[in-house]
This record gives structure tokens, sequence and C-alpha cells, in this order.
């Protein structure tokens, strides 16, 4: 796929807006429990919950485990968290594209011999 | 609004999961007619950037919090297909590395964060641009509704499936009550987040928005050789 200069300093400038957020700002997020937790613990609906099985993990609960400075710790994880995003997300659009260039026609969406092509792969 | 572990049934559970994985299968499908060489790169972008704005709790009300859910944004940017499949990236990213939102419970936070978010969203999104007159500020209002709309729709979602398969006896009429009242709130600062973002990028870039490409027709790329060497 073609790259012009000006799409590559909107990207670079999209992903340090989003840097930004989940290294920095997110910091200064509220602490209280979202809406669904909330009604959860005021209703009740939270009674069977479980533990979460990757409680334990090394980024979980938006902190890097053995990073004791909250501020680093939290900002690391999301950090970390818009890079794992960032290549998933560009991974998966990836696969589709080149799903996308073995149908016999490009750039027509309505290409009959897509959907059948597109299937193959599953 | 991700659902943990143990709210739900293992009936629901399952059900969410084979909703969530047809929807991502459809996406997949018709994802590729929305990519092209200005959506691809975004689609990547996109996920990064609504895992960022998801971890920016804002208060609601006291001791409530919410977060951007992001369905009807990805859609207005990079189309409905594509849009979808950013967010549940980020829920299977939130989910398997965050410990935020339950593996159980992953297809019914796809279906209610990602699927209704989106299809109500871009349907709200579209619609409106139908009736409002062809400009940039309709695009930014449209996506301002659309946003608003999308967060009480999922909570709906949510508990709609969890009087069909929550764990807990519950007055679901009072459940119902609560979650649209403080999902209206959360979906004020979704709309506000959405719009800024699109209003941002239309600024710029408004031929990066997918949502924008029935309105803004004229503001196709052209290429023109006189204009070489001029920037």
């Amino acid at each position: 796929m073609t790259m012009t200069k000006r799409n590559k300093a909107f990207l670079l400038i999209g992903l340090l807006a989003a840097l930004l957020l989940a290294g920095g700002v997110s910091y200064y997020a509220s602490d209280s429990p979202d809406g669904l937790n909330r009604v959860a613990a005021d209703k009740g609906l939270d009674q069977q919950a479980k533990d979460h099985a990757a409680e334990d993990g090394p980024l979980a609960g938006y902190s890097v485990k053995g990073v004791g400075n909250e501020r680093l710790s939290g900002g690391l994880a999301g950090v970390a968290g818009v890079g794992i995003t960032l290549l998933a997300g560009t991974g998966l659009v990836y696969v589709v594209r080149r799903r996308n260039a073995g149908s016999l026609r490009d750039d027509d969406g309505d290409d009959p011999g897509r959907a059948g092509l597109a299937g193959q792969h599953r | 609004m991700h659902v943990p572990d143990g709210f739900f049934d293992v009936p629901v559970s399952v059900g969410g999961g084979v909703v969530a994985a047809g929807g991502v299968a459809l996406c997949l499908r018709g994802a590729h007619r929305e990519l092209d060489d200005r959506t691809a790169p975004m689609a990547g972008l996109v996920a990064a950037f609504i895992f960022a704005a998801q971890m920016i709790n804002f208060p609601v009300a006291s001791g409530t919090s919410g977060h951007l859910l992001g369905g009807a944004l990805a859609a207005i940017l990079v189309g409905p297909y594509t849009g979808a499949l950013c967010v549940a990236v980020v829920l299977l990213v939130q989910g398997v590395f965050f410990a935020d939102g339950g593996l159980t419970a992953l297809g019914i936070n796809m279906v209610d964060m990602s699927l209704v978010t989106v299809l109500v969203g871009y349907a709200v999104f579209r619609g409106l641009l139908r009736v409002l007159p062809s400009t940039r500020k309709s695009v930014v209002a449209s996506s301002f509704v659309a946003a608003l709309v999308s967060v009480p729709a999922a909570a709906l979602s949510f508990v709609l499936l969890y009087a069909v398969g929550g764990t807990t006896d519950v007055p679901l009429g009072q459940v119902a009550t609560a979650m649209l009242g403080v999902h209206i709130l959360i979906g004020i600062g979704e709309a506000f987040m959405t719009a800024l973002t699109v209003a941002s990028v239309m600024a710029t870039r408004p031929d990066l928005v997918f949502g924008a490409r029935h309105v803004l027709p004229t503001l196709e790329l052209r290429t023109t050789p006189a204009t070489v060497g001029g920037s």
C-alpha cells in the first residue's frame, strides 16, 4: 500500500496522541468504578463474580508488575497496551488486505468471485 | 462496561461467544470492501487510540466513572466492519493482557461494546447525514449524536442479556433504569470525545474520515502536474 508523507505525518501524530493518553493522562483518570461495576455492586449483579484468569499477569490491572512507582507502572502499561493493540490491529488489517489482494479484481467491492475466495480461507 | 467472569451463566456466555465469532467473521468479510490505501493504515491507529482513550475514566456521578467505548468513533473513521474489528481487537487485548473483562465474558463484551455500539452508532450517523445538509458541521454533529446513543444501547444490550442468563436473581427493572441512567451520562462524555476526535480529523484530513465520503465527494485527492514541486 502506498503511503504518502502526509499520511505518515498524520499516523505519527495520532500515535503520539494515543501514547500521551495511555502513558501520561491515564494517571489522572478517575479511580471510581465504571457505570456497569457501580450498578452491579448496587444491585447485586456481581454476587457470583469470579477473579480474572489472568489477574496475575505482568500487565494485569493496567500496571506493570514489579514497578513500584504508580505513575511509571501505569504509564508503561499504557504504552505497552498501545503498542500491542497497534500491532494486533495492523496485523489483522494486513491479513484482511492480503485476502483482498488474492481475489480476481481489486477496487471493485462487488466482485462476485471474492466471496468464494474469502470463504476458502476458513 | 467490561463484564467480568461469573456475571453470566454458561449458555449465555457461550451464546455470546458464538454471536461474537459470527460477527467478527462477517466483519472480516465486509472489512476488505472498506480497506483501501487511506483506511488500511488508519485501522491499526484507531484500535490503538481507542485502547488509550478507554484508559481515561472520567467521573460522571458521585463515585461512578465512565470511559469511551469507541464503536461509533471507529465506525465513522474507518467504516463499520473495520470499526467493529478495531474494537474487538481492543477488547481481546484488554481481556488477555490487562485482566480487564472476563475471558469467559469476551463474547458478551464484544456483542455489547463492539457489535451493538457500531450497529447503532453507524445507523444513527448515516440516518442523520441523510437528512442534514452535506457539510463538515453535519458530520461532526451526527457523530456526536451517534456516540451519545450508542452507549445506552450497549447498556440495554447488557441488561437484556442479563435478563436471559445472569447468575443472580435481581430486580431487572431497577437494573435497567440504573444502567440506562448512568450510561446516558457516560454517553454524553462519549459524544464529546467522539465529536472532538472526528472534528480534529475533519479539520486536517477529511479524506481519512470514512463516514464523510458520501458527504464530501469533492474532496477526492487529485494529482495535477502543475503542482509538482510546490507544497
